[in-house]
Parts: structure tokens; C-alpha cells; sequence
């Protein structure tokens, strides 16, 4: 009850802030009397919202198949060569610089060939997406096995614990604070990575209904669709922190004795 | 090879190790022609100022680190840089942080195959004799300094073999906590009947738990006394204060200084 109430108070500025922002800005709207399509007022977005709801849900389920996907492959790929690359030092020598090269290529250029290789279907997305979760996940991993003190593998080994209890008792959990803020990152970036795809070409998706509406001077649902986008990045990067409370149990306890 | 065992009474055997540590460039010699022998039963004490390579000899004992020269044998079998089954306990207590005490302590006996109901049931019996009862599903750092280094004694115990390398388990601890455990020590060894090679830089410690001391000297570490302490057992804290007690310390802290 004690914590509720504690989060309950530091989450109170930011909603105020949020608040007032949006205050300062219906205000600013109807005092200056702006066009809205050039600018439309929160309770116009609010409303498109509402009309929109059911086409909105629609766009949102093909973005969100395209994250779940394209998170999956990333996660899956980065964890496999983090694991090479710890194991085989001269991988991680050669493949580290080109990680670091591949993150600074702006992916929404390189878009257009996904299409040309991919096709236009969900495919080309997923990748899109991949490629922008790839980056952190990767390096959190990687950084994370370099943090395994080498001392907890001896201690295993002289135990005669095979590599896959190794794996499972002493670096699968010394990685996974570093796994968990690498997904943060990369679960926050993913919705946005599936809009880049879908303003390419698509038939469903969020970045679809945006640019439609966009190209119709309907920018009330340009924003609508913005503030779905916000509130699913939101979600992901929560669930996230959920999951790796779930999966973290040993993180909740409270020392009974002060550190000496 | 059960006939070799007989007929050598000895658990541990080096002969003529020396290792270097290779960082780049630089050479670092840390051992020099280090030969000991370890009795069945006995209790020996490595003896010697931080950096002189007792933690890199332990770690040869156990097969962990291959030395550039000699050989090691164990239980009459050359395991020269082969990692053996042995109850090695290194610096540090690394005690995993995500496994509970209990989960800690059943670690060797899951390596070794058991069952994990069984692997429990075994280490709850255990836990009154290492004053941890009532603590199983704590985690580490729940617990104080004293009991996390029970506790990996505990598990190092679990360990299936007649050879204890204990490396500095008391060298963290304050110094009444370090008596107590000292004391412990030897009762529990009472039951347990291992070998036991101990590594510290304290001469109380050494003489006090030894039945051999081995003294190094400063990098590279060479032997340059093997002192057997010859006090009755079993040992009370009083014997500390003891003129034979005290004369192989005045004996220990003069080959030290001649020795730098
Ligand atoms: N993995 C390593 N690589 C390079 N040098 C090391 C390594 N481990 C230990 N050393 C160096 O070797 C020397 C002996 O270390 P160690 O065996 O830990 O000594 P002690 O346990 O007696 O303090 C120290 O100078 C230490 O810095
Ligand atoms: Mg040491």
C-alpha cells in the first residue's frame, strides 16, 4: 500500500507536466485560432481517437505482428552471435567494429532495396524492425559475457558441471540485467521501426493509416495514430520491466544484513 | 589403481611447478620450482605475502591453469593442467547471487547428476553444522560475511573428493568472526576427514589450523620453509597464547623478513 502510494507521488509531476503541456497547447490552438490541419488541438486528436478506434485497433494489430516478429528475430540472432562471439575471441575482434559500423547506417535508406529483396509483404517489415532491435541487443549481450567473472566458470568446472549447466547457472543470469535493458531500448525502438517499413509500402499497419491521413490533410488522425504509436512503445518498454522483474526474483529482496 | 592409492599415502603431489603469466609483452613469473607434498588427512597451510602466487597455485592443484613446468598428481594420477573433481574454494566466496543458499549449496551435487529433491533433502541436513539452519531460501546477500563463507564451504564440502584447496575463505571477514570460524573449522573437519591445502596471509591463521606450514616467498613464489606444527589436537583458541605456539610464530615471522 506504502509503495503504491510512494509511486503514485513521484509519478505526480510528470503527469502534471504532461497535463500542462497539453493545457498550454488546446489553449494555443483555439487563442490563435489555427487551422486544423496544420495543427489540430488534443480534443480534436481525443475525438479521431473515438471515431477511429476500431480501424485504429485494425492497423495496430498488423504493426504489433510485425514487432512481435521482428523483436523475436533480433533477439534470437543477437543472443546466438553474443554467445560466438564471447566464446571465440577473434570473432568478437572482427565482428565488433562491423556492429558498431551497421548502427550508424541510417536503415530508413536503406528501406527501399528491403523492399526490392523482401517483397512487399510483412517480410520486409520484420526486417526493418530486426535490424533497428538488433544493435542494442547485441552489445548489451556481448558486453554482458565479457562481465562473467571467469572465477564462477573454475569454480563450475571443477564441479564437473558440463558447458550447458555453465551456460544455465552462471552466465545465462549474470547476463540478463544487461539482456533486459538491451530489450528496453530495443522493444521502445521496435514500434517505430515497424512504422518506417510500413510507410514504404504496405496494405495495414499504423505508418499506413498515417500517411493516408496525412495525405488527406487529416492530420487530427496523423496525430491519433501518434499517440497509438507512443502508447504501444509505452507498453512494450513496461512489459519489459515486468518481465525482468518476473525473471529476476533474486533482484526483489531486501539484504537483511548490511554490506560489511 | 585402488593399489596405487594404498601404497601412496598421498592425496596431492607437486613437483618442481613453475608458471609465468603471459600479458602481451610482459612476462610475469609467478612461480619458481614449487614441490609440496600433501598426506592423507593432513591439514597444510600455504603461507606467503599477497601476489606471490598462492591463489595461481591452487589453481594448478586443480588442473585450471596448465604450469609452464612440473607436474601434479592426484591420488597417485598425473592431472597436470586437466581440472579435477576436487573441493576447490576460490578467493572470493562466489556464491551465485541468483541462486537461493540452498540452490547454492546443491550445485556440486546437480553436477554430479543427483536428482534435485535428493540434492535438497542432503543439503538440509547439512545446514545445522554450518550454523545456517533456517536460511536455506535466503539469498547471498541476505546473509552476513560469516555465513556466505559457511556457506560456500558448504558447498565446497559437497564437492565428492578427498581434497579441500581453500583459498583465503577467511581473509574477508572481521576478526572475531575470523576466529569463530577458525575454530569451526576444525570441528567440522572432524567430521569430514578431507585433506586440506589452505591458503592465508596470516601466520596465526597458519599455525593455528596447520599441521604443515609452507612458507613462499614474495613473486615469483618459492618455498622457503616447510615448518611442521606440531601442537596437540584438537586445538582450543587458548593455544594461541602457548610458548610453542608462539615460538613457531617468532620461527615463521623471521624467515618471512629474511626471506623479502
Ligand atoms: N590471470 C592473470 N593474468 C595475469 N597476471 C595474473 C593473473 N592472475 C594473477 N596474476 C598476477 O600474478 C601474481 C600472483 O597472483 P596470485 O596467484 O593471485 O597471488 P596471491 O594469491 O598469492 O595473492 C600477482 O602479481 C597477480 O597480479
Ligand atoms: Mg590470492
Amino acid at each position: 500500500m506504502k509503495k503504491w502510494a510512494n509511486t503514485a507521488k513521484r509519478s505526480l509531476p510528470g503527469a502534471l507536466a504532461v497535463l500542462a503541456v497539453l493545457l498550454l497547447w488546446e489553449a494555443l490552438c483555439r487563442v490563435a485560432d489555427v487551422a486544423v490541419s496544420k495543427l489540430p488541438p488534443p480534443s480534436a486528436v481525443i475525438l479521431s481517437l473515438y471515431h477511429n478506434a476500431s480501424l485504429l485497433a485494425e492497423h495496430s494489430r498488423a504493426t504489433l505482428a510485425a514487432v512481435a516478429a521482428g523483436l523475436s528475430l533480433s533477439v534470437l540472432v543477437a543472443l546466438a552471435l553474443a554467445v560466438f562471439m564471447d566464446r571465440h575471441s577473434w570473432l568478437k575482434q572482427a565482428l565488433y567494429p562491423l556492429l558498431i559500423i551497421s548502427q550508424t547506417i541510417p536503415i530508413i535508406a536503406l528501406a527501399p532495396l528491403f523492399l526490392i529483396w523482401f517483397g512487399l509483404g510483412l517480410t520486409s517489415k520484420i526486417v526493418v524492425v530486426a535490424l533497428v532491435c538488433f544493435f542494442p541487443m547485441a552489445i548489451n549481450l556481448v558486453e554482458g559475457l565479457e562481465q562473467v567473472d571467469p572465477e564462477t566458470i573454475n569454480l563450475l568446472k571443477v564441479m564437473q558441471a558440463g558447458p550447458a549447466m555453465i551456460f544455465r547457472s552462471a552466465q545465462l543470469p549474470a547476463v540478463l540485467p544487461y539482456f533486459f535493458s538491451g530489450l528496453k531500448i530495443a522493444a521502445t525502438y521496435s514500434v517505430m521501426g515497424a512504422v518506417i517499413g510500413e510507410w514504404l509500402a504496405a496494405r495495414w499497419g499504423l505508418g499506413v493509416f498515417m500517411l493516408r491521413s496525412m495525405r488527406s490533410y487529416q492530420t487530427a488522425n496523423t496525430f491519433a495514430a501518434i499517440l497509438v504509436v507512443v502508447v504501444l512503445s509505452l507498453l512494450l518498454f513496461k512489459l519489459t520491466e515486468l518481465a525482468a522483474w518476473l525473471a529476476m526474483p533474486w533482484h526483489r529482496h531486501k539484504s537483511v544484513y548490511p554490506e560489511e | 589403481m585402488e593399489e596405487k592409492m594404498e601404497r601412496n599415502n598421498e592425496v596431492l603431489i607437486l613437483e618442481n611447478i613453475s608458471a609465468t603469466y603471459d600479458s602481451g609483452e610482459a612476462r610475469l613469473p609467478v612461480l619458481k620450482d614449487i614441490s609440496l607434498r600433501l598426506k592423507k588427512g593432513e591439514f597444510a597451510a600455504l603461507l606467503g605475502p599477497s601476489g606471490s602466487g598462492k591463489s595461481t597455485l591452487l589453481k594448478i592443484a586443480a588442473g585450471l591453469i596448465r604450469p609452464d613446468r612440473g607436474r601434479v598428481l592426484l591420488n597417485g594420477q598425473e592431472s597436470t593442467g586437466r581440472v579435477q573433481k576436487v573441493g576447490y574454494m576460490p578467493q572470493q566466496d562466489l556464491l551465485f547471487p541468483w541462486k537461493t543458499l540452498l540452490e547454492n549449496a546443491a550445485l556440486p551435487l546437480l553436477a554430479a547428476g543427483m536428482a534435485k529433491k535428493e540434492a535438497s533433502s542432503r543439503v538440509r541436513e547439512l545446514l545445522p553444522i554450518f550454523g545456517l539452519e533456517g536460511f536455506a531460501r535466503y539469498y547471498p546477500h541476505q546473509l552476513s560475511g560469516g555465513m556466505r563463507q559457511r556457506a560456500a564451504l558448504l558447498r565446497t564440502v559437497l564437492i565428492e573428493s578427498s581434497l579441500l584447496l581453500l583459498d583465503e575463505p577467511f581473509a574477508a571477514l572481521d576478526a572475531i568472526t575470523r576466529e569463530n570460524l577458525q575454530e569451526w573449522l576444525l570441528s567440522v573437519l572432524e567430521r569430514f576427514h578431507r585433506s586440506v591445502l589452505f591458503v592465508t596471509h596470516s601466520i596465526d591463521e597458519a599455525i593455528y589450523l596447520a599441521d604443515r606450514v609452507y612458507l613462499i616467498s614474495e613473486r615469483p613464489g618459492r618455498i622457503v620453509l616447510e615448518q611442521p606444527i606440531e601442537l596437540p589436537r584438537p586445538r582450543s583458541r587458548g593455544i594461541i597464547t602457548t610458548a610453542p605456539f608462539l615460538s613457531y610464530k617468532a620461527l615463521l615471522m623471521k624467515s618471512l623478513q629474511s626471506k623479502d
